[in-house]
């Protein structure tokens, strides 16, 4: 069987921390050593000891996690084939390799999720994936011979877990609970959690059943899930979004600490060659007492105009939350948002302020679409300059945020020149691959001869730039 | 790798039961790497959000394996003279007046350097020591980056070199735990000497378990249905997650007002309890239809 490997445990454990590496987790030759220690400390016959085992030798930060537990299911699967498990599907006229009976399987999966047995789930999980590739649902029987095809698409929809919540929920409520109280609520939330872990659950098991046919290396190139800081912007959904506002927080505390450092680091500024001479004067012109200008703590304004249609909108929803996040590092901040034209938004990012559904706010409260609703740079750096160009000061840094996609209108880079000379600097951060600017309705390239503009397409490289950006 | 003493734990249940033993309800992951870093010898470095039990860990290791607890509080600005030894400045002085003239230059500098005028501090403290030690070292990422840079030759080799009297080391090796909040990121060389567990929110059912052992006058089901809605909290986008200390805190504020059931009332009277921001506060009544 293919799924062995040539060089026996240590071989495998060198290939599981090749995938590793290959999905961003840096993994040292000390730490593959350190986790053949925990192979020879432990027992193996547990997977639960043997998984936070390695997880304690090899990872080194918690946002790694989800990627190593995705490999380890593939690289150390809790079982070959079909398993062994208790839990029967139900079928079409009780023979054992008739239709899978839908009506009958998705009774067995309310009332596993009504008592939220785990393993239970999980093997009903594995019997499901299992059953359906090997006979299909909807009656064509035994196909002799087919590779079978593991689908996690098709189960769940014949499945369609959702559907039930209304249905567990009914079941397990008591009697003097009425519906919409709190009580309910919270029952509800807790089902509909369930149901996303029986998802997940049949997710893996297609991902293990898929690796043992086509080979784990491709199963690993193609679906395990990326850290949510190498997510890129533009294609992310919206689990992986909500995923990434949680780590804003993290990040701009990290951030925040860098520049402290940096800060202190800088205290004392440069030479004063004036006020060292003149003080050299009182010791024969010898400078024995160097005086050095003092820094000014440079704590500058911030102004962020930012796109905020469709087609960006988490980007610039990350951005804004992590120029909220930071806020203190900033003397004032003040964001403007643009679609065709530009209005202020800052008051929806008072410190305090409840920050998850604030682009909704923001898209529903300013005043941002004149005619279609397409995004219109031109027209909005227009009417910035005409109505809030006095918000830009020598001491202030101009932050944009947007794809320069203008959909073929004018870019008016004369406005863009005007703003870009009013602020003290001017960054423009575009989560398109540098590749990709310019082509089509993209003005990227001709914005960035005017003000510099950087590539941030993830998380961790928008960390990067705004490291380098900010004013010590 | 040739461990200096035998091993503190058998297995990995051993270390379950005796933390359990010690009134610390480990995870299977907590359990697993307390086993590896005393089999291994390495440090632990855990990390997580505040009020998932770091410190009490620490402490329960302590207590089941009958060690002294040598805890080093880190802070910004913490140096070498807080945390690793300091000479005795005022003794060696004394030294030095009480033998004018009688002796060599070169005994008195000898003999003011040595063991004698040492004072030593928590990381000496914990090296020397020959009785079982567990040492904590609290809140790392709180100390500046140069003391990471004190701490490796701690960490990796177990000894402390003092320059004028040559290295000290370990008699035998300290069970080392270093806590973080993540507040800052850490030094790859620190975290490549040890061993590394995040210590997230516990499941339901350890969660569960935790409350009864630690206010058991509370009834059964008010403790499921506040580890339920503890658990419905944290999956809000909230700007500080309810922690485990806060579920306890909680299931006593209930036993002390009296309180029997969890319903709307009682959730609305002290949802500051466990909510400690204002906008947290609003943002569960109105998605959790609390009003």
């Amino acid at each position: 069987m293919a799924l062995l490997a040539p060089h026996g445990l240590p071989g495998h454990l060198v290939d599981f921390v090749a995938a590793l590496r290959t999905h961003g987790v840096a993994v040292g030759p000390g730490e593959t050593i350190d986790a053949a220690k925990v192979l020879t400390a432990l027992d193996l016959l547990h997977r639960d000891h043997l998984r936070e085992g390695l997880a304690a030798a090899v990872l080194r930060r918690s946002g790694q996690r989800k990627v190593f537990d995705t490999l380890f299911d593939l690289y150390f699967p809790a079982a070959l084939g079909a398993g062994s498990g208790e839990v029967e599907v139900p079928r079409v006229g009780d023979d054992e390799d008739g239709a899978v009976d839908v009506d009958a399987l998705r009774d067995v999966l309310a009332d596993l999720l009504r008592d939220g047995d785990d393993s239970a789930l999980a093997e009903l999980a594995r019997a499901v994936v299992d059953a359906l590739a090997r006979t299909g649902s909807g009656g064509q029987g035994d196909r002799p011979g087919a590779q079978p095809s593991w689908s996690a698409y098709q189960a769940l929809r014949m499945l369609s877990p959702e559907t039930l919540l209304a249905r567990i929920v009914d079941a397990l409520r008591d009697a003097d609970v009425e519906p919409g109280s709190f009580a309910d609520e919270v029952l509800r939330r807790e089902i509909r959690d369930r149901i996303a872990r029986f998802r997940d659950m049949i997710t893996d098991e297609v991902r293990r059943r898929t690796a043992e046919t086509r080979g784990r290396e491709q199963v690993a190139r193609t679906s395990v899930p990326k850290q949510a800081e190498q997510v890129e912007f533009l294609s992310a959904y919206a689990g992986q979004l909500a995923e990434l506002r949680r780590t804003v927080h993290p990040l701009a505390r990290r951030l925040a600490a860098r520049l402290a450092v940096r800060r202190k680091h800088a205290k004392r500024g440069e030479l004063d060659m004036r006020r060292t001479l003149r003080r050299s004067m009182s010791t024969g012109g010898v400078p024995m007492n160097p005086a050095f200008r003092a820094r000014r703590p440079g704590r500058p304004d911030l102004v962020v105009l930012c796109d905020v249609s469709g087609s960006v909108a988490g980007f610039s929803h990350f951005t804004l939350l992590l120029v909220q996040a930071l806020r203190e590092q900033f003397s004032k901040v003040r964001v403007f948002a643009f679609v065709e034209r530009a209005d202020e938004v800052t008051h929806l990012f008072e410190p305090g302020a409840e920050l998850s559904g604030v682009m909704n706010r923001v898209l529903r409260e300013a005043s941002l679409v004149a005619f279609d609703g397409h995004s219109d740079y031109g027209g909005s750096f227009g009417s910035f300059a005409e109505y809030w160009s006095d918000a830009l000061t020598p001491r202030s840094s101009l932050l944009i945020l947007g794809d320069a996609r203008t959909n073929y209108r004018d870019p008016n880079l004369t406005v863009l020149r005007r703003l870009a000379g009013q602020a003290r600097h001017t960054h423009w951060l575009n989560p398109e691959p540098r590749r990709q600017w310019g082509t089509g309705d993209s003005a990227a390239l001709r914005y960035a001869d005017v003000v510099p503009m950087h590539e941030c397409r993830t998380a961790a490289q928008l960390a990067t730039v705004v490291e380098s950006l900010l004013p010590i | 790798m040739s461990p200096l003493q035998s091993p503190s734990f058998g297995s990995v249940a051993d270390v379950t039961e005796r933390l359990a033993g010690a009134g610390y309800l480990a995870s299977t992951a907590v359990a697993t790497t307390v086993f590896l870093a005393d089999r291994l010898g390495k440090p632990l470095l855990v990390e997580g959000p505040a009020g998932v039990g770091k410190t009490e860990l620490a402490k329960a290791v302590a207590e089941s394996t009958k060690s002294e607890l040598v805890r080093l509080q880190c802070y910004e600005g913490i140096d070498e003279s807080r945390a690793l030894y300091e000479w005795n400045h005022a003794k060696q002085l004394l030294r030095i007046t009480a033998s004018q003239g009688s002796e060599s230059w070169d005994r008195t500098r000898d003999d003011v350097f040595s063991e004698e005028f040492l004072l030593p501090r928590p990381l000496l403290t914990a090296i020397r020591r020959a009785e079982p030690t567990v040492l904590l070292i609290d809140e790392i990422d709180k100390a500046d980056v140069e003391v990471e840079g004190l701490l490796l030759e701690v960490l990796s080799d177990y000894q402390v070199t003092v320059p004028e009297m040559g290295t000290i080391t370990a008699t035998r090796k300290p069970f080392v735990l270093l806590t973080s909040n993540s507040t800052r990121e850490l030094s790859e060389a620190l975290k490549r000497r040890c061993l590394f567990l995040h210590l997230d929110f516990p499941d339901a059912d350890l969660e569960r378990r935790i409350v009864a052992s630690r206010v058991p006058e509370l009834a059964d089901a008010l403790t499921d249905a506040l580890v339920r809605t503890v658990r419905v909290l944290r999956g809000l986008e909230l700007r500080k997650a309810p922690s485990v200390a806060e579920t306890i805190d909680w299931g006593r504020t209930l036993l002390a007002l009296g309180m029997d059931t969890l319903d709307d009332d009682a959730v609305r009277a002290t949802l500051g309890v466990v909510l400690k921001h204002q906008s947290d506060q609003v943002k569960a009544a109105a998605e959790l239809r609390l009003n």
